[in-house]
C-alpha cells in the first residue's frame, strides 16, 4: 500500500482559550475524494487554514508527499501541490478573470511543472473552459456573479496545478444546477488523479462525490469511513440533528 | 510598448528636457523645474510599495533624508563626487527600507504605515543629535567653483541630475509593473493572504518592494544639500516630503507608473505657483484637502476618472 | 553627573505623573483601532485641536483650560460622529482596503495642522492656570500642581471610561461589536451606531485630553506628529483594546521618556517613544496585556 499524500496527526489549534481543533488525525491517498462535514463551527475551516498554512498549529505534524510541511508558509506549501480555495471568494478584484489565473500559475505551477512562460495564457484559458468561464476571461473579476466567483476560486484553485486540493463550501448558498456544476467541476478533477477534499453542508454532493466521508464536530473527528456507514452512524446524527 | 523601447525612449526624452534647460535664462524657473522633477522621483517611489503593493509609506520623508544626509557625511569625509553620493545614498536608503520592511512587514499594512511614521521621527531625532552632519545647526556645502560638463551654473547640473533619476525612476517602476514581481506585488495589494495562497512568496516580495521605493526615495534626497547649499533636519524631514508623496500618486493614480508622474507633474506645479503667490502655509492645506477630496470621491485617481469615462464612451 | 536618589525619585514621580496623562491621551485610540479597527492617525490633531480651543476660550475668558474642555466634550462627540459618518460612507461600506482610510485620516491630521498654523501661528502657546506655578513638596520630591491636576483628571477619566464600558450596556455593546458583529444585529442593535458613538467617543477624549496638554507644556499645531508615535506606542505596548493595558503601558513610556530626558538629555525624548513602538511592533505586536 503505498503512502498517502497527506498524513496529519494530533493537529491541535486554540484561539486564546478555546480549542477549535483537538487532536484530529487525517489521511488522504492520493486521488482520493474525501467528504469533510461537521456542524458550523465545528472547526472544519480551521483545519483548513492550519492544513494550507494561514494559520500555524500548535501541536500535531502535518506530512504532506512525504515532507512535514508544519512550518512552512502558505506559498511553499502550495508549490508542492496543496491549493485551497476560500469559503468567502477572494479574487484579485483590481484584475481580470484571466489574470487571476496568470498568479498562481507563474507562482506556483510554473515553478513543479515547468511551465514556458508564453503558454501561461493558453493554460489559464484551458483552466477557464473547465470551469466553464471561458467567455469571461476579460471581465473585471471584481464583478462577478457569486456563482462565477466561487468557479473563479476553484479555478484559481486548479491552476496551481495541486496534487491536493481542498474546497471551503464552495457550493453555499447555490441553487441545485448551479452546485452540479461545480460537482461536475470538482470529480473532473479527481479524474486527472487531483486528491480532493470537500468541505460542504450539501449532503447530497458529499454523498454523490466522496470516496470516504470524515466528520468534525467540536473539533474532534468523530467518524471516518465510508459514506453510508458515516451516515448511519448514531453519533453523527445526533451532531446534526440533536437528540 | 516593451520595456526595450520604453528605456531608450525615456532617456531620450529626459536629455531634451535637460537641453530645453539650456534656454531657460531665469534660474528661478530651473530650481523650480527641479523641484517638480524631484516630486516625480519621490511620487514614483512611493507608489512602487504604495500604489502597487498596498503599503502606505507615512515616513517618506525618513528615506528621502537619508538620501540627503549621506551625501552631507560623504561630502564632509571624502569629498566624493557627486556620482558616488547619488549612488552612495541610494543603497543607504535602499538598505534602510529593507531593514524596516524586515521589521514590519510581517505584520499588518497598518503596523506597517504606523511604523513608518515612527522612522520618520526617529531618524529626525538621531539627525539633530548627530554633530558631525550638523545636528540641528545645519551643515552648510560648498559648492565647487568649477561646473563639470562645462555647464554655465551648478543649478544645471542638478537639473540635468534630477532629469536623470527621474528617467530612471520611471523606467524601473514601468520595469516592475509589467514584470511577474509586477503581478505579484499586485495580488499582493488585492488580497494577500489569497496572493500567498496561489503561491506568491508575499514577505519576499514585499522586501523587494520596500527595499527599491527607499532607495529610489533617497535617492531624490541625495542633491538637496547641493541644492540647497545648507541642509538642516526641519528642511530635510520637511512634512511636505511625506503629504506630497502620498497625494501625488493617489491624484495621478496608484496603479501604473504615469500616475505619480502626473500628479507629480500637476500638483507639483500648482505648488510652485501658490507658493509665490500666497504662501507655503496655504500650499501645504491645498494639498492636504486635494488629498482627502480625492482619496474619498476619486480614489482611482486621474487615470481611473479617464479610464472610466472611456468606459462609458463605449 | 551626580546621579542623586533625589533626582532618581523626581524622576520617577514625574514620569508617573505624565504616564497618567499619556493613558488620557491615548485612552482613544485603544478604542478607535483596538475595538474598532479603525486606523484613526489624525486621533493627535483631535488632541491638539481641544488645546488650541482651551487656550482660546482661556485667553477671551479667563475660565480653566480644563473646564473648558469638558464643556466642550459633546462639541467635539458631535465631531466625532461626522468624521466617522465620512469615514464609514466612503470606506468602511465599499470594503476598501485600509491604504485609502489611512490616507483619509492622514489627510485630516494634515489638513488640522495646517489650519492651526494659519489660524495661530508657529509660536508655542502655553496656558497659565491659577495652580501652573505652584509645586507641592513631599521631602526631595516636587509634585508640581500643572502636572498633578492633569494627571488626577486623567486617572478619572481613564479609570471612569474602563468602568462605563465594562458595566453599561452601551459599552459592552462596544467590546461586542469589536468581536461579533452578527450577534449584535441579531439582537436588534445596529452595530454602525455603536461603532459610530464609541468612535465619538474616542474624538471626545482627545478634545478633552488637549487641555491636560495646553497645561503641561507649550504647544503648536507640528506637535501633534510627534503624539502618532506616543499614542500607538502605549496602545501598542500595553495590547490593543484593553484600557487597563493602555494605562499600563502610558505609565512604563512616561517613566521611560522621564529617565531619557532627566539623564541624556530632552533631545532624545521623542526618539523614546518611536523606538518603543518600533521595538514593540517588531517583537511583541500583541503587547503586555492584548487580546
Amino acid at each position: 500500500m503505498s503512502a498517502p499524500l497527506l498524513s496529519v496527526s494530533g493537529l491541535v489549534k486554540r484561539f486564546g482559550g478555546f480549542t477549535a481543533v483537538e487532536r484530529v488525525d487525517l489521511e488522504v491517498a492520493h486521488g482520493e475524494r474525501l467528504g469533510l462535514i461537521g456542524p458550523n463551527g465545528s472547526g472544519k475551516s480551521t483545519l483548513v487554514n492550519c492544513l494550507s498554512g494561514t494559520l500555524r498549529s500548535d501541536a500535531g505534524t502535518i506530512v504532506f508527499d512525504g515532507q512535514d510541511i508544519g512550518g512552512e508558509p502558505p506559498h511553499r506549501r502550495v508549490r508542492r501541490g496543496l491549493a485551497r480555495s476560500f469559503q468567502i471568494p477572494k479574487p484579485f478584484a483590481s484584475m481580470s478573470v484571466l489574470d487571476n489565473l496568470r498568479i498562481p500559475l507563474q507562482y506556483a505551477a510554473r515553478l513543479h511543472e515547468k511551465l514556458p512562460l508564453d503558454h501561461i495564457v493558453d493554460e489559464a484559458m484551458h483552466v477557464l473552459e473547465q470551469v466553464g468561464l471561458e467567455d469571461k476571461a476579460r471581465a473585471m473579476s471584481g464583478g462577478l456573479t457569486q456563482v462565477d466567483m466561487r468557479k473563479l476560486e476553484l479555478a484559481r484553485a486548479v491552476a496551481a496545478k495541486p496534487q491536493l486540493l481542498i474546497s471551503d463550501e464552495a457550493m453555499a448558498g447555490l441553487s441545485a444546477s448551479e452546485t452540479d456544476d461545480i460537482l461536475a467541476l470538482l470529480l473532473g478533477l479527481q479524474q486527472q488523479g487531483v486528491a480532493v477534499i470537500m468541505i460542504e453542508h450539501v449532503m447530497r454532493a458529499v454523498m454523490k462525490f466522496s470516496d470516504r466521508i470524515a466528520v468534525l464536530v467540536a473539533g474532534r473527528k468523530i467518524a471516518d469511513g465510508a459514506p453510508k456507514d458515516v451516515v448511519n452512524n448514531i453519533e453523527v446524527v445526533t451532531a446534526y440533528l440533536g437528540e | 510598448m516593451r520595456n526595450r523601447v520604453f528605456a531608450p525612449i525615456t532617456l531620450a526624452v529626459a536629455i531634451a528636457v535637460i537641453a530645453a534647460g539650456h534656454f531657460v535664462a531665469n534660474d528661478y524657473f530651473l530650481s523650480a523645474a527641479y523641484t517638480v522633477l524631484q516630486f516625480v522621483v519621490l511620487a514614483t517611489a512611493w507608489n512602487i510599495l504604495g500604489g502597487y503593493t498596498g503599503y502606505v509609506n507615512f515616513g517618506s520623508a525618513a528615506f528621502f533624508a537619508v538620501g540627503a544626509y549621506t551625501t552631507v557625511f560623504l561630502h564632509k569625509w571624502l569629498h566624493a563626487p557627486l556620482i558616488a553620493m547619488i549612488v552612495a545614498g541610494t543603497l543607504v536608503a535602499g538598505l534602510l527600507g529593507l531593514a524596516v520592511g524586515y521589521l514590519t512587514l510581517r505584520m499588518r499594512g497598518v503596523f506597517f504605515a504606523i511604523a513608518t511614521l515612527a522612522l520618520a521621527v526617529v531618524l529626525n531625532t538621531f539627525v539633530v543629535n548627530w554633530d558631525y552632519v550638523g545636528g540641528a545647526r545645519g551643515a552648510y556645502i560648498i559648492l565647487p567653483r568649477e561646473v563639470p560638463f562645462g555647464l554655465p551654473r551648478y543649478i544645471h547640473l542638478l537639473y540635468a541630475a534630477m532629469a536623470l533619476m527621474v528617467a530612471f525612476a520611471l523606467i524601473v517602476a514601468r520595469a516592475i509593473q509589467t514584470s511577474v514581481i509586477g503581478r505579484g506585488l499586485a495580488a499582493i495589494r488585492d488580497d494577500e493572504v489569497a496572493a500567498e495562497c496561489s503561491g506568491v512568496p508575499t514577505l519576499r516580495l514585499k522586501l523587494f518592494s520596500a527595499a527599491v521605493s527607499g532607495a529610489l526615495m533617497g535617492m531624490a534626497g541625495t542633491t538637496l544639500p547641493l541644492y540647497l547649499s545648507y541642509v538642516e533636519p526641519s528642511a530635510a524631514f520637511n512634512l511636505s516630503y511625506a503629504v506630497n508623496s502620498i497625494a501625488m500618486p493617489l491624484i495621478g493614480g496608484m496603479t501604473s507608473w504615469l500616475g505619480p508622474l502626473i500628479g507629480a507633474v500637476l500638483l507639483g506645479t500648482v505648488q510652485q505657483v501658490v507658493q509665490v503667490t500666497v504662501s507655503s502655509a496655504w500650499n501645504l492645506l491645498i494639498v492636504g484637502v486635494l488629498l482627502v477630496v480625492f482619496v474619498t470621491v476619486a480614489p482611482n485617481g486621474i487615470i481611473g476618472w479617464v479610464e472610466a469615462l472611456r468606459r462609458r464612451a463605449r | 553627573m551626580e546621579i542623586s536618589t533625589a533626582l532618581v525619585l523626581n524622576a520617577i514621580v514625574a514620569g508617573l505623573l505624565l504616564g497618567g496623562f499619556y493613558a488620557a491621551v491615548s485612552v482613544g485610540i485603544s478604542i478607535s483601532f483596538g475595538m474598532l479597527d479603525v486606523v484613526n492617525i489624525a486621533h493627535p490633531a483631535f488632541i491638539i485641536l481641544g488645546s488650541y480651543v482651551a487656550y482660546t476660550v482661556h485667553e477671551r475668558f479667563g475660565i480653566d483650560p480644563i473646564a473648558v474642555s469638558l464643556v466642550a466634550s459633546p462639541l467635539y462627540f458631535l465631531l466625532g460622529m461626522a468624521i466617522y459618518r465620512i469615514y464609514y460612507l466612503c470606506f468602511e461600506r465599499r470594503g476598501q482596503e485600509s491604504l485609502r482610510g489611512l490616507a483619509f485620516f492622514f489627510g485630516i491630521l494634515f489638513i488640522t495642522e495646517v489650519t492651526l498654523l494659519l489660524i495661530f501661528g508657529v509660536d508655542y502657546r502655553l496656558v497659565e492656570t491659577s495652580y501652573s506655578s505652584t509645586t507641592l513638596r513631599l521631602g526631595v520630591v516636587d509634585f508640581p500642581l500643572r502636572l498633578v491636576v492633569p494627571f488626577a483628571v486623567s486617572m478619572a477619566m481613564v479609570v471612569g471610561l474602563q468602568l462605563f464600558l465594562a458595566r453599561t450596556f452601551f459599552g459592552r455593546a462596544v467590546l461586542a461589536v469589536a468581536q461579533d458583529q452578527l450577534a449584535l444585529r441579531l439582537m436588534a442593535i445596529d452595530p454602525v451606531r455603536i461603532k459610530e458613538y464609541a468612535f465619538a467617543l474616542s474624538i471626545a477624549t482627545a478634545g478633552v485630553a488637549g487641555a491636560f496638554l495646553i497645561v503641561i507644556q507649550p504647544v503648536q499645531p507640528a506637535i501633534g506628529r510627534e503624539y502618532i508615535g506616543l499614542v500607538f506606542a502605549v496602545c501598542v505596548l500595553g495590547g490593543l483594546g484593553s484600557i487597563w493595558g493602555t494605562l499600563l503601558g502610558a505609565l512604563i513610556l512616561g517613566l521611560a521618556e522621564s529617565f531619557t530626558s532627566t539623564f541624556f538629555g530632552p533631545s532624545w525624548a521623542p526618539a523614546v517613544s518611536f523606538g518603543t513602538l518600533l521595538l514593540a511592533l517588531a517583537f511583541k505586536p500583541s503587547g503586555l496585556l492584548g487580546r
